[in-house]
């Protein structure tokens, strides 16, 4: 007869309550875990499907995902001078947040250049990639996006003409490609009048330049588009991809383009590296802490009503002793129910979570590694929980069951 | 093994004292008894004169300050040296029947009963036979399944009294038994022990108040101001 069964039945609406409550708790625990698992899914993935092999970004800056990063489009055409490289592409990513539907809607904006890369690479999971230099877009589901939605971002509008699954950027916003061009004039938009406004300034700085004394045609040229004048410097982009051919080693070429002191350069490990250590070690350590505390308390809360379990159950311990039961039959009681309710709250929390965890706004990734690890620290603090009660149960005498 | 031919309990010179210094209480001071098997003994005496103090003493589990007892020719406690492991020893030999709670709240009547053999090492599957056998022999068969809440106080003595003879041990020693119940039903439980006595040839000692159910048993000792001493039945009923 299993004696901790027995008393557990007798109790049945409270155990279960408690179990319940402990595996709201531990799911939590799990998915804090989950959460961190995902963040860094989501940040490499990124990284490994654009399948880039270098990274050329702005001297002394950790690359587009970690902060800001400018260098001149100019570089795209250094890059692909350099011997052992075949390919060198323009990368444009920045974060945006624009209202859709009265509500706040941000989106990591990301430029593909056009026409060398269409977003082949990229897994969608409805439509189709990119088929023209503008106004198309390819959204990540987490946007909220349908498949043929209109959006308007800045002067234009684009067509969602694909859908893909798990692109996240490092802050967690959903990906959505545009073709370079695109991002920049997402990026760069200004209004009429802030265009207007810096036409008149730049006709105003002319007519007061020595060369526009000597050329008076040239002030003409103050009101074209800023893009068309050879004195304004061009837009810039993120940073710029490049890919090495097949047998030659990227550290090779990455050693050639630092000796450029205008650029740094990363390799596609340095560059998740960068991500890994930077903003999700944040994210880590404060999911951690929380991890902690949540097991604290969970462990507190099992002790407690362990405690009070036993409490309740003095008079039979004594009775037990009384006729002859020995410790081992004691401390088993004790340890079982502790472990019941450690492990019932543990799939309880599996169970849960597995409703709850794919409604979260960010993907949670529970591996079996991080499952194995929690179900330790159940057995852990299950033992842990029990020992006060074990400890009163032990200072029990048998003639306390005389009362 | 138990000697059948040794008395069932040899208490001699049993002394307690609670405390020490101001606080010091001598609840028993050299009490002796011999019980046989198939005895069953009567121990009166006003509250707080030290029957149950004796009692526990002879039970194993409140050893006494000085004194010897031997259970079924066993020379089991000098003082309060235990000369074996008490724990074992009162799980094979010694029945307990208290006042009231004498159950555990979340077993049934049957598992009451179980729980002591299988603390035994019986079989679940014997344990919960011979209880069955138990209950039925002590009247509560159709009780069997309820939890001791659900049992009238007279039930729950008879499940009690089942529990103890459990693993038909040498000597049973009920405080108080009846105090909780009618007359009716307390006269009935005492004649159970005397029945118990006399079937399975073990030694019991009774400590009551009834006055009215002594004509069972077979001897009585009185306590007062914890000296034990025997009585003629004749004088007393
Ligand atoms: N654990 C104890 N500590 C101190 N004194 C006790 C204890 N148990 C009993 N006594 C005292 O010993 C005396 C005898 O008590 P007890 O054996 O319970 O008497 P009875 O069962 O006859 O009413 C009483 O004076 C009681 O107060
Ligand atoms: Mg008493």
């Amino acid at each position: 007869m299993n004696l901790a069964l027995k008393d557990i039945q007798h109790n049945l609406g409270r155990f279960v309550l408690t179990t319940i409550g402990v595996g709201m708790l531990l799911m939590v625990v799990m998915g804090m875990a989950g959460i961190y698992r995902g963040v860094v899914e989501d940040a490499t993935l990124l990284i490994d499907r654009i399948g880039a092999d270098l990274w050329i970004v702005q001297h002394d800056t950790r690359g587009p995902f970690a902060e800001v990063s400018r260098v001149p489009t100019s570089l795209v055409h250094r890059a692909r001078a350099v011997p052992g490289v075949t390919d060198s592409r323009e990368f444009v990513y920045h974060t945006i947040q624009r209202e859709r539907e009265g509500k706040p809607f941000r989106l990591a904006v990301l430029g593909l250049s056009w026409p060398d890369d269409k977003g082949n690479w990229i897994p969608l999971v409805a439509g189709r990639p990119l088929a023209q230099n503008h106004f198309e877009m390819i959204a990540d589901v987490s946007l909220g996006v349908r498949l043929g939605e209109r959006l308007t971002l800045g002067k234009e509008t684009y067509r969602v003409v694909g859908i893909t699954r798990n692109m996240i950027g490092s802050g967690g916003d959903g990906i959505a490609f545009f073709t370079a061009a695109d991002a920049e004039a997402i990026q760069f938009d200004a209004s009429g009048e802030a265009v207007r406004l810096e036409r008149s300034a730049r006709t105003n700085r002319g007519l007061r330049s020595e060369l526009v004394t000597k050329q008076p045609a040239l002030i003409e040229q103050a009101s074209k588009p800023s893009g068309e004048l050879p004195a304004i410097a061009r837009l810039q982009i993120s940073a710029v991809m490049v890919r090495v051919a097949h047998g030659t080693s990227a550290a090779q070429v990455a050693t050639t383009i630092s000796g450029w002191s205008d650029v740094s350069v990363h390799t596609r490990e340095e560059q998740a590296e960068f991500l890994l250590k930077g903003s999700v070690d944040k994210a880590r350590r404060q999911l951690g802490l929380f991890r902690v505390l949540l097991t604290l308390i969970a462990a507190i809360i099992m002790a407690l009503i362990l405690y009070t379990l036993t409490l309740e159950k003095i008079h039979s311990i004594a009775l037990l002793q009384l006729i002859g039961a020995r410790k081992p039959v004691i401390l088993g009681l004790i340890l079982q129910q502790a472990l019941l309710l450690g492990f019932g709250g543990y799939a309880i929390a599996y169970l849960l979570g597995q409703q709850m965890f794919p409604l979260f706004p960010r993907r949670v990734i529970v591996t079996g590694d991080d499952l194995l690890q929690l179900a330790v620290i159940v057995l852990a603090i299950s033992v842990a929980s029990s020992i006060l009660g074990i400890w009163k149960a032990l200072l029990v005498q048998p003639n306390e069951a005389l009362g | 093994m138990i000697m059948r031919d040794s008395p069932a309990i040899e208490a001699i010179d049993l002394t307690k004292v609670y405390g020490q210094g101001n606080t010091e209480v001598v609840a028993m001071r050299n009490a002796s008894m011999t019980v046989r098997h198939g005895e069953v003994v009567a121990l009166l005496g006003p509250s707080g004169s030290g029957k149950s103090t004796f009692l526990t003493a002879v039970g194993l589990i409140n050893p006494p300050t000085s004194g010897q007892i031997h259970i079924g020719g066993h020379f089991v406690l000098d003082g309060s040296h235990a000369r074996t492991n008490l724990t074992a020893f009162r799980r094979r030999h010694v029945g307990f029947v208290f006042q009231k709670s004498n159950l555990i709240p979340f077993l049934n009547a049957r598992e009451n009963v179980q729980i002591a053999l299988e603390l035994n090492d019986a079989s679940p599957r014997a344990a919960r036979r011979r209880a069955l056998e138990l209950l039925d022999n002590l009247g509560v068969q159709d009780r069997s399944e309820h939890l001791p809440t659900m049992l009238s106080g007279g039930q729950q003595q008879r499940v009690a009294v089942a529990r103890a003879l459990a693993n038909q041990p040498s000597i049973l020693l009920a405080d108080e038994p009846t105090a909780a119940l009618d007359s009716v039903t307390g006269r009935q439980v005492m004649e159970l022990f005397a029945r118990v006595a006399h079937e399975h040839g073990t030694g019991v000692i009774v400590v009551t108040h009834d006055q009215r159910a002594l004509s069972v048993f077979d001897t009585i000792y009185e306590m007062e101001d914890g000296v034990l001493s025997r009585q003629l039945k004749e004088t007393v009923v």
